[in-house]
């Protein structure tokens, strides 16, 4: 359903006048109001914690600059728990209470999920935020998702073709029962098949799952030579604690993938040793090229009086490229209006602390740049040993590559 | 599917394993609802309640279990306080009261799930212990540590509170309450001062199997939902009033999960406790070793 | 015939609200507001009326915005379809679940309720073509007119549907089915015995119960344009309309109108002003005190209150 820019401007006159809600700006004074949901708690809490630490310091950026288009910027947030269910009241009450001018996704395609249809038949543009394919159902034309993949190829490839050069013929899914880990695990069997390889097995869990036991004794009943493993970080670390408790099995030449939530700070803390073997997508890890140093040291200040992981590496990044891409879109625009500002973003090239981000038209990255790292030599309770590069080993893509996979895993898991 | 004796073997272990936990975990209830016809349903949620200060006392360093004991005392009084306020409101006034005891454990589960949601937030919570993230090698089997260190509790708390109805003089006051209350006054006992002496120890027992319940894996606020339909399950299989039935019935659970989570996956296994306690209520309601 | 004209004006009121320029949140708000009467009133039929307390709302609630969706998904039906078709779903399973719990006492019909709704959850979990755990996202054709837009239509149709539920309600109070379900929560034995046929009643007070949650049900899936098994089977409704029903009153039609009305208006202004999880403290503390104080809710009151 589209609203002319004229319908809305009427519309929100009526409103300011008749509904007895204090005003809101709607002429050229007061604050443009950015708002979001954000899952602060909960699976995602971690990541999204950090990443909010990020946005704020971008909204001080930009104040400090002048704000947007001369007027102050003003950050609304609230908390979705990693619960879908939250997050259709969130966003209605961000629209129609708070009256935001705009808005940004939550982390996550588990709490995006909810909101596209709304999005799309209410007209707004939306910033996606680290979510994945997200959109391929509902094909809203104002969608912008800021993550470093873009299909399930552009993921899963460094696992596979990695796989397949240590000689792996079977593999094994793993896959939660929810919107991220579907969407991958749809497009990873394709590619699984179309690279010759076989499934020897293959098993949805109900998100929910605390205790992976039975289902790792089934991997390691399968021996499978690779195990794709598609999870969020409460279901990550559960895994990744069971494998070390009960073993996958001789069999396995690469486990993980997927696992999101291994990127998070406080987990590769707690987890330390446990990780070692286990190769994992990331965003970013020390000794990337991107223009990201004195973004990280500012960050890093914020972190600290927020108690909130101070590496800062997988998400902050990200999500202070959102505000940036939504700063150059405003400013070249010289307006809020969704229809331009999604215009502006689909036809340009934008400058970022990731380094330069052009979208296709599905509203994805047109250059994806995902790595696959293996974990090594980690140890526990250590922090500071994941500021340098050396301990996680980028196996992929090559402009990026460290060094190769060490097969098979349990192998890996006592190399240094 | 793979199938295998060897994966069967190890459910059918692990199954035991779980089924005894379950039974320590619905002893508790087997007490206040078996014996005391308390509609507890907020018996989850107490010992909910206990995994969330377990785990702050292993904060503090303590070892999961001892915590688990020192709580004892303390959730044995919140029980005779529960109890007290319980049949002042309820038990008091009659029958038509038994419908509003429900509601209120209801009222009260949902209380103490938002007030942990409130303390502590939805984050899953864990303790660690030596004996958490290790397994137990036999050949080609893998039995997790934590599952044979709740086994073992559980064990030792059922038999422990079956000694104690059986052996002792309150014990055995306890089930003459629960079988003859109108002969048991005329025998000038209090029937309500051992109700709630019973409840105390019902609530008290919840404690430790709280602490038992963040060994064998992390605990979030709303976890009491999945937990009532597994101790009603228990107790209504075992039938009301019999405590090494709750043994039995735990068991059957266990190793009905445990199988129907190895052939029909994940995804059905929260179904199998709701599930078997309907075909029970359904067939013979008044459970395996009832009264 | 006062009770009509009220009901006339009250929809009138609705629809010409729907309409006006009230903030779009209000009618989000409201929305959920009468669903919780809707269900609070069905609730009453069984549980207030016969004495027996179906724990189990939020599995007829859930499976009634399942068929929905099946529906939605499967014919495109529009939404009275939907909504007939969720309330003939809810009806089934009332009759079914009466057939097969109603000869269990007390506590144990409450917790073969609860398991109805963890064994529908668990199937809507594992049926993949209406979304399993991960929920479907759904596209709503255009609204029709003259409504702007879903939400303020699905307030009119959530208010015709309290309506309904209300008359629904009255009608089986006044008659000779009230009077038999009466007779069954007093001394059912007493009632089977002097020859009330109490299976049959009490099948009937379920099975209307059971259709009116599932037509409350049905409206949400297009309310969100999304569904998602966790959610839709929320044992949240079943307390919160335990809670509606008894804070208001069980005896009479206007009890759970009230208090869901009072109950469900004041959670969403926590929702707006403090957080999401208050409200479920409100509704946990209210239920406790009213059921330990107030018995006979706030009609009990306000009778104890006119007699002085």
């Amino acid at each position: 359903m589209k609203r002319s820019r004229r319908n809305l401007l009427k519309a929100g006159a009526a409103l300011a006048a008749t509904a007895g809600i204090p005003r809101a700006a709607f002429a050229q004074a007061g604050p443009v109001k950015i708002g979001m949901s954000m899952p602060q708690t909960g699976s995602l809490g971690a990541g999204g914690q950090a990443a909010l630490v990020a946005l704020r310091l971008w909204v001080d950026d930009v104040n400090s600059r002048g704000g947007l288009l001369g007027r102050k910027v003003e950050f609304i947030v609230y908390d979705d728990q990693t619960n879908p269910a939250n997050v259709p009241g969130i966003y209605t009450k961000l629209l129609d209470v708070d009256r935001v001018d705009l808005i940004i996704a939550p982390y996550g395609t588990v709490p995006t999920a909810p909101i596209m249809p709304m999005v799309k038949q209410r007209g707004l543009l939306l910033m996606g935020n680290f979510s994945f394919q997200v959109n391929a159902k509902v094909q809203h034309d104002m969608w912008f998702n800021n993550s470093p993949w873009n299909d399930a190829a552009s993921w899963s490839d460094g696992f596979m073709k990695n796989g397949q050069r240590v000689g792996a013929k079977t593999i094994a899914f793993l896959a939660a029962d929810q919107e991220f880990a579907q969407n991958l695990a749809n497009g990873a069997r394709e590619l699984a098949k179309q690279g010759g390889m076989k499934a020897v097995y293959d098993q949805n869990y109900p998100p929910a799952t605390t205790d992976f036991s039975s289902l790792i004794r089934s991997i390691r009943a399968a021996r499978p030579d690779m195990v794709f493993v598609m999870s969020y970080p409460n279901d990550s670390v559960a895994i990744v604690r069971s494998v070390n408790e009960i073993g996958v099995g001789p069999s396995v030449k690469m486990f993980g993938g997927g696992m999101v939530g291994l990127q998070f700070t406080p987990n590769m803390v707690n987890l330390g040793s446990l990780l070692n073997g286990i190769v994992n997508y990331n965003s970013y890890v020390p000794g990337m090229k991107y223009p990201i140093d004195d973004f990280l040291g500012r960050y890093a200040k914020r972190a600290a009086d927020a108690k909130v992981d101070p590496l800062g590496f997988y998400l902050p990044p990200f999500n202070y490229a959102i505000g940036q891409m939504l700063e150059q879109a405003v400013n070249g625009t010289r307006s809020l209006d969704h229809r331009q500002l999604a215009a502006y973003l689909r036809t340009n090239e934008m400058k970022t602390v990731v380094g330069p981000i052009r979208y296709d038209r599905t509203g994805e990255w047109a250059s994806p740049r995902v790595v696959q790292a293996q974990f090594r030599g980690v140890v526990d309770k250590d922090m500071e040993q994941f500021r340098k590069p050396g301990k996680q080993v980028v196996i992929y893509p090559d402009e990026y590559k460290t060094g190769e996979v060490i097969a098979p895993f349990e192998k890996a898991r006592s190399a240094k | 599917m793979i199938f295998s004796f060897d994966l069967l073997a190890e459910a059918l272990l692990f199954g035991v394993l779980l089924g005894c936990f379950y039974a320590a975990v619905s002893i508790g209830l087997s007490v206040s609802f078996g014996l005391l016809d308390v509609p507890n349903v907020a018996h989850p949620a107490v010992m909910v309640l206990g995994s969330y200060f377990t785990y702050v006392l292993a904060g503090y360093g303590f070892d999961p279990i001892v915590a688990g004991v020192v709580l004892m005392p303390a959730f044995f009084l919140l029980g005779m306080l529960i109890y007290r306020f319980y049949y002042e409101s309820f038990e008091r006034r009659g029958t038509e009261a038994g419908v509003r005891g429900l509601a209120f454990f209801f009222g009260l589960a949902f209380i103490i799930e938002v007030g942990l949601i409130l303390a502590f937030g939805v984050d899953q919570r864990s303790v660690q212990a030596a004996y958490i993230g290790t397994s137990l090698a036999l050949g080609e089997y893998r039995i997790p540590y934590r599952m044979l260190v709740a086994f073992g509790v559980a064990l030792l708390l059922t038999f422990s509170l079956s000694l104690y109805l059986s052996k002792t003089f309150i014990g055995r006051a306890i089930k003459a309450v629960a079988q003859d209350e109108p002969a048991l006054r005329l025998m000038g006992a209090n029937p309500v001062r051992i109700k709630q002496w019973a409840f105390g120890i019902a609530t008290g027992a919840s404690a430790l199997a709280g602490a038992m319940l963040i060994i064998v894996g992390p605990v979030e606020p709303a976890l009491d939902r999945l937990y009532i339909g597994r101790t009603f399950c228990v107790v209504v299989l075992a039938g009301l009033g019999s405590m090494t039935g709750t043994l039995g019935a735990g068991l059957i659970l266990g190793v009905a999960e445990s199988i129907v989570l190895m052939f029909f996956g994940a995804s059905w296994a929260p179904a199998v406790a709701f599930g078997l306690l309907l075909v029970v209520l359904g067939i013979r309601p008044q459970g395996l070793f009832g009264r | 015939m006062k009770y009509w004209t009220g009901a006339a004006v009250l929809l009138i009121a609705a629809f010409a609200a729907s309409l006006s320029d009230v903030n779009e949140y209000f009618f989000y708000a409201a929305f959920v507001v009468l669903q919780f009467i809707v269900l609070a009133t069905a609730w009453n039929i069984l549980g207030g009326y016969a004495g027996y307390v179906n724990f189990g709302t939020a599995a007829f609630f859930g499976l009634g915005a399942y068929t929905a969706v099946l529906l939605f998904k499967a014919l495109s039906a529009p939404l009275a379809v939907q909504i007939a078709g969720a309330a003939a779903m809810g009806g089934l399973l009332g009759f079914g679940a009466g057939m097969l719990t109603l000869r269990l006492r007390g506590i144990f019909f409450a917790i073969a309720t609860v398991a109805l709704i963890f064994i529908l959850e668990t199937v809507m979990i594992n049926w993949r073509y209406l979304g399993g755990a991960t929920g479907l996202q759904l596209l709503r054709p255009d609204v029709a007119a003259p409504f702007d837009s879903y939400t303020r239509m699905l307030f009119f149709v959530m208010a015709l549907e309290a309506v309904a539920a209300v008359s629904v309600a009255r009608y089986i109070q006044t008659s000779w089915i009230g009077r038999g379900l009466r007779a069954i929560r007093d001394t059912e034995e007493a009632a089977e015995a002097s020859g009330v046929p109490t299976l049959r009643l009490k099948l009937v007070a379920c099975t209307v119960s059971g259709a009116l949650m599932g037509a409350a049900g049905a409206p949400m899936p297009m309310y969100l344009s999304f569904i998602e098994p966790a959610s839709s089977f929320n044992l949240l409704y079943s307390v919160n309309t335990l809670a509606g029903a008894i804070i208001g009153g069980t005896a009479h039609w206007a009890g759970p109108l009230i208090g869901a009305l009072a109950l469900a208006s004041l959670q969403q202004i926590v929702t707006v002003t403090i957080s999401n999880e208050v409200n479920v403290l409100v509704v946990g503390v209210l239920l406790v005190a009213f059921v330990v104080g107030a018995p006979d809710g706030i009609l009990g009151l306000f009778k104890r209150w006119i007699r002085f």
